[in-house]
């Protein structure tokens, strides 16, 4: 019994402890900036964030004075369509990845893999000339394309480790019974991978919901993204930190939320490569 | 295999196995093709040209000229010796406390569930947010670290982090820190359980202590996961600007300039395409090294 008590307190000290000023750093932040945006503008600056006498006025002003929910809906357009780009156009490509032996197979796979390495500089300055070519300068297109730089590749190597996980001799069995590749591929795989493809589907729409560089670049008046909306708040009302840290609230919130439903697959997912190598 | 067996239908077979697999991946392929390497090809075209985006009719070819300008600038070595900081000093920090956290979170507690969940917060949020947060908590009149600092006696006076060209890299650092060090806890957290207890159990047998489990067994089994992070983390650091963007935009003076950013900066306000592309190509040769590197390592996976 006293072994027991002993190791509980050392327990509380060498594991509980620690592991609470971690989390306490991590969600302090966050935390703090929840305060911030319920405490009314006024008393932010002669007392401070508090609890008491919290309101939702920052949030009522951001969607009624600021025009909020136009830069949501425009987040929304961009994530879903990357989401739409990445996911149709790499299933083929990982099943092509999984099952055949092909020459060059390793350096293409590899070539996606490098595509994610490159700084986002080297790319945003020819697409926004590409882009003004075209005139597709603040359009959902542009944008999509922009992300889809980062979605393919991404949702190509996710797709191959799950369609890895399922057994070739499904596929054959297909076969035998007189599906062609593409039908075992519609008909027996896909089906199997349905969660893989919705984490990384979740993932995909995550990072385009959260990009900031591409969409202040090829972003603009018609077409302007939370991120960007967020940030701009700064400029356009001189620091209103009730107002910026509701918008930073509203902004985090669909990433945040879809990540924590997600995040097992999601993390399952994401270090599999990592342990493996 | 198999086929061989039955020559008739071999032809059209081995027709298929290499047209489809052609056709599967072509699609991604090419879109990778038309945005992702068509555009680098531009920007090493565009780092070879005088190409300021206001004067479009001066687009002359001036060789290597760019290039030569830009080891006789000042800022770009400044550029380089912050990003060479800013490296150095983020992934060892994101490192040590996600090595931390990993540890702990592989340890038995009742909370351990929620724990795990919330520790990754930070890293679904939108950089832009991260940012924001960050500068109100520095903020010199009512930024909740000063205020902190202040009760606890540590300062006699309000320091303003992101204005002083002192301290701005370095809260700069901390944000980063904040923001990166729950992906090395997760990673490492997936390479702590895939080391077998009977391990540890024999090492206990033998009576070694604690810290001679971590670093016999500990630490060789998680070495793997340590190398990919870290490289992949570096790799990500070194190109991540809109954190910086956004909470000092490369301010005050040039403090916070680190080579991307200026590379950004030069074609986004001095709309300098070609400057700025051939600061954008002198990075990636740069980082290539440790790009070549990972491609390795995750060669050798591919592979297995």
């Amino acid at each position: 019994m006293i072994v027991k008590k002993r190791s509980l307190s050392r327990r509380l000290l060498t594991v509980d402890l620690p592991m609470a000023a971690i989390l306490v750093f991590t969600l302090g932040p966050y935390l703090w900036m929840f305060l911030t945006s319920i405490t009314e503008e006024k008393r932010l600056f002669t007392e401070g964030p508090s609890l008491i006498g919290a309101t939702l006025e920052n949030y009522l002003r951001l969607f009624d004075t600021v025009g909020f929910f136009g830069n949501l809906v425009d987040s929304f357009i961009i994530a879903s369509g990357t989401v739409v780009v990445g996911l149709t156009l790499s299933v083929t490509a990982a099943y092509a990845f999984s099952r055949f032996s092909f020459p060059g197979k390793r350096y293409l796979m590899l070539q996606f893999l490098v595509i994610n390495m490159f700084p986002v500089v080297l790319l945003i300055l020819p697409l926004f000339i590409f882009m003004r070519h075209l005139g597709l300068i603040d359009t959902h297109i542009a944008l999509i394309a922009a992300n889809s730089t980062i979605a393919i590749p991404f949702s190509v190597w996710m797709m191959i480790s799950y369609m890895n996980g399922i057994p070739r001799s499904l596929d054959e069995a297909a076969m035998t019974d007189g599906c062609t590749r593409m039908g075992a591929l519609w008909r027996v795989v896909l089906p199997l991978c349905v969660p893989g493809i919705i984490a990384t589907g979740i993932y995909i729409f995550i990072t385009s919901w959260n990009e900031y560089l591409y969409a202040l670049t090829l972003g603009g008046r018609s077409v302007r993204p939370i991120t960007v909306a967020i940030q701009t708040l700064i400029g356009e009302y001189e620091v209103e930190w009730g107002l910026l840290t509701a918008g930073g609230i509203v902004g985090a919130m669909p990433a945040t939320v879809l990540f924590l439903i997600v995040q097992k697959r999601l993390i399952s997912g994401l270090t599999q490569g990592a342990v493996k190598g | 295999m198999n086929t061989r067996s039955s020559p008739s239908r071999a032809g059209g077979l081995a027709l298929g196995r290499h047209v489809l697999p052609i056709a599967m991946l072509s699609p991604a392929v090419l879109v990778t093709v038309a945005i992702v390497f068509l555009p680098m090809l531009e920007t090493a075209w565009m780092s070879l040209h005088q190409y300021v985006l206001f004067r479009p009719k001066d687009f002359n070819f001036i060789w290597f000229q760019n290039f030569i300008d830009a080891l006789h600038d000042e800022v770009f070595w400044i550029s380089l010796e912050h990003t060479a900081i800013w490296i150095f000093l983020t992934v060892p920090s994101q490192l040590l406390l996600g090595l931390v956290t990993a540890l702990l979170l592989n340890q038995q507690f009742p909370w351990r569930a929620v724990a795990r969940a919330l520790i990754i917060v930070p890293w679904a949020l939108p950089s832009v947010v991260i940012s924001l947060m960050w500068v109100w908590i520095y903020d010199s009149n009512y930024g909740i670290l000063n205020d902190f600092l202040l009760r606890l006696g540590l300062i006699s006076s309000s320091i303003p982090w992101l204005a002083d060209p002192d301290t701005a890299l370095y809260a700069i650092v901390l944000t980063l820190t904040w923001q990166g060090f729950p992906f090395f806890a997760v990673m490492i957290l997936a390479g702590l359980q895939s080391i077998p207890r009977s391990y540890y159990e024999a090492a206990a047998i033998d009576g070694a202590s604690t810290w001679r489990q971590f670093w016999h067994i500990t630490l060789p089994g998680i070495s793997g996961v340590l190398m990919t992070a870290v490289l992949l983390r570096t790799i990500w650091v070194a190109n991540s600007i809109d954190v910086i963007f956004v909470m000092t935009g490369g301010g005050p003076g040039y403090a916070t300039y680190t080579l991307p950013l200026y590379a950004f900066i030069k074609a986004r306000t001095n709309l300098d395409f070609g400057y700025g592309s051939s600061l954008a190509v002198l990075f990636t040769l740069m980082l290539m090294g440790l790009v070549i590197v990972y491609l390795r390592r995750a060669g050798k996976a591919v592979r297995s």
